[in-house]
């Protein structure tokens, strides 16, 4: 499998138009220097280039992410993935290779297990990073905030998706169910939420481009929720306080110790809108309609995903 | 030929922007107003004693006809004085200079604000960056974001009743360079860079001599606008002491401003509110609009710290070698009005 291979440096650039400039003007300034009268060379003014190395000083980017942290990620995550999720992907070609889209999938787990499998199964077989979009409830966090900020999360604002999209031409992953998918109890797995308000197809459709939805199984039996204490979720202003069947199984450990189902992800085809991008505005109903599609496909996805599923631990 | 009116012009900014508009031919007449003696030897810089509110400001612009009013006096850092001084500063002396400005017979055609990019708070649901038309995730609560947004209230008032003048408010991000002190510079030059415990935030760093750059680029080109003047890149904290060859102190995320108090009362450290929450979630602006007018920055970010610790460095060896001038007004009135001097002839 891809996943052994050693993940490369994603931002990788080659040498840019003006570390070539600089070395021209070196040369003619070795060569001025060979001339009878020594006559101090004119440096010449800072090149105003876009090179990282004026703008960064370690790797983080400007969303937080640092590629080494994601690197050791990656191998620390790689058994959870490949020996405890045995994650199996179908369709993967139709994620681009390059060129911005916005991943869009059903969200599952009291601690969504779906966004790491994705992430990590992307970014070994793809090599090209994916930026997760969340709520912005992580990065309240103290430790885990900063750790999700490099490992590529970002808070989910419309502005952060479309610079990612359209200018960056990045891969984005959204959750369009937001909280309410891991959310939701056991007796609703693989029932999707509502999609939000639509506004990952607005934000594709300004950005100019595709929706690839992708169907997750396996997240909903790896944390189910039992119960929820809606009292504690106050006190502590998360979203939502789980306890997980992991919990009574496990006792503590189970908070993060997840079931080992088996994970099925497949990519659905992307959907283009063929809307002119940065428009002001887009059609209410046209939104509403694509989200619904959108939604009634990976829906439909998972339905027929699990009529295949013998099992929830061997698929 | 300008006739420029410069207020704060005995704060770092007024006084740098001075100097500058001195050496422009351009500029004809430099009217600076303080209620301080400006600390930077000028030329030709008429210096005028007023108020904290300039009460005498709409005599002062219809005596001298001046076309051009820059803004610097805004305080945008909150050690600087109490509460109620930077209410008087910020709000009561801006809401006088626009209504000198917006007087029926006022000459005044051009106008430039230096506000800060604190109007757009900081908090949790931020994008990682603003664009000039972003408005604040959540409502402002701390007194230099209030503040800042009540004087920027006033500009776009003014600039909706006179079309007719050129209004461009200038948001400059964290600003550092080798001369410039503010609350992140001196927590910079601590022995450990405080920082709160589990926190990276990013930030951005706009360098000084950016800063006088592109207000004398605004200034040349009628600029009329808001525009965002940051540095590129943003930098976690933890690098950003690491350039600076420091380590991190973390605070407790929790009652930090409690907990710092003594520090704060022994001068140890002086952060404000505002800062403690930047430390959290940091700030970053779209430098784009001012770029796309054409403007080229001489620093970004990283560059700008590392321009500050090299100052920092050196300083470090050779003592802090500001030159001691002192306004002295005879002499000042002297070189300026007296017959006996011999100007250069325009």
């Amino acid at each position: 499998m891809a996943a052994a291979r050693s993940p490369r440096p994603t931002a990788k650039r080659g040498p840019s138009i003006a570390s070539v400039t600089a070395r021209a003007t070196k040369a003619k300034e070795v060569a001025a220097s060979r001339d009878l009268v020594h006559v101090p060379a004119v440096t010449p003014a800072r090149p105003r280039t876009d090179d990282d190395q004026l703008i960064r000083h370690g790797d983080v980017d400007e969303w937080g992410r640092s590629e080494s942290m994601r690197q050791m990620a990656r191998r620390l995550y790689d058994p959870i993935y490949s020996k405890w999720f045995r994650a199996e992907w179908e369709g993967l070609e139709k994620i681009p290779t390059d060129g911005g889209a916005l991943l869009v999938s059903n969200h599952a787990g009291a601690i969504p297990s779906d966004a790491p499998v994705i992430m990590h199964g992307i970014e070994t077989e793809l090599e090209r990073p994916v930026y997760g979009l969340a709520d912005h409830f992580f990065r309240k966090m103290p430790v885990v905030g900063t750790l999700w900020s490099r490992l590529g999360g970002l808070p989910a604002h419309p502005d952060n998706a479309y610079r990612l999209l359209r200018e960056q031409k990045q891969l984005v992953l959204v959750f369009p169910e937001g909280s309410k998918g891991p959310s939701k109890p056991m007796r609703e797995r693989y029932q999707l939420a509502r999609f939000g308000r639509g506004g990952f197809v607005e934000i594709a459709m300004r950005a100019g481009v595709p929706v690839i939805p992708i169907a997750v199984i396996g997240a909903e039996e790896s944390m189910p929720i039992v119960a929820k204490l809606p009292a504690v979720a106050k006190v502590l202003g998360a979203p939502y306080m789980p306890v997980t069947a992991n919990m009574l199984a496990f006792g503590p450990l189970g908070a993060a110790l997840y079931f080992p189902a088996k994970f099925k992800l497949k990519v659905l085809d992307p959907v283009y809108f063929n809307v002119e991008p940065d428009q002001e505005r887009y059609s209410k109903s046209r939104i509403m309609d694509e989200s619904e599609k959108v939604r009634e496909a990976i829906q439909q996805e998972l339905y027929s995903m699990l009529k295949d599923r013998r099992s929830i631990w061997f698929g | 030929m300008r006739r420029v009116l410069v207020t704060g012009l005995g704060t770092f900014w007024g006084g740098r922007i001075a100097q500058a508009l001195e050496a422009d031919p351009n500029v004809e007449v430099i009217i600076g107003l303080d209620t301080t003696e400006p600390t930077v030897e000028l030329e030709r810089t008429e210096y005028v004693r007023v108020d904290a509110n300039y009460s005498i400001l709409a005599k002062i612009v219809r005596a001298t006809r001046v076309d051009t009013i820059i803004h610097t006096f805004l305080v945008v850092d909150p050690t600087q004085m109490s509460r109620r001084a930077m209410h008087e500063v910020n709000v009561i002396g801006t809401m006088n200079l626009f209504a000198a400005a917006s007087a029926p017979d006022s000459t005044v055609r051009n106008v430039i604000v230096k506000s800060a990019t604190a109007v757009y708070g900081c908090s949790v649901e931020d994008p990682t960056w603003f664009s000039e038309d972003t408005p604040p995730s959540r409502s402002l609560r701390r007194p230099i974001e209030r503040s800042l947004d009540q004087v920027e209230g006033y500009v776009r008032d003014f600039a909706e009743d006179n079309p007719h003048v050129s209004v461009s408010l200038l948001r400059f991000s964290n600003v550092i360079g080798s001369e410039i002190v503010t609350p992140l510079t001196r927590a910079l030059e601590l022995p450990m860079v405080p920082s709160m415990f589990g926190f990276d935030p990013r930030f951005q760093f706009v360098h000084e001599d950016d800063v006088i750059r592109s207000i004398q680029f605004v200034l040349d080109r009628n600029l009329a606008g808001i525009y965002n003047v940051a540095g590129d890149g943003l930098l976690p904290w933890t690098e950003v002491a690491s350039l600076c060859g420091k380590r991190t102190f973390p605070m407790l995320p929790f009652a930090s401003g409690e907990l710092l108090w003594p520090f704060k009362r022994l001068g140890v450290v002086d952060l404000p509110d505002e800062y403690l929450n930047l430390l959290r979630y940091g700030r970053g602006v779209d430098n784009g609009k001012l770029k796309r007018a054409g403007f080229e920055y001489d620093y970004t970010s990283a560059q700008s710290v590392k321009a500050f610790i090299e100052a920092v460095r050196l300083c470090r060896t050779i003592g802090n070698h500001t030159p001691n001038y002192r306004y002295e007004r005879d002499v000042e009135q002297f070189f300026r009005h007296s017959p006996s001097v011999i100007r250069e002839v325009k």
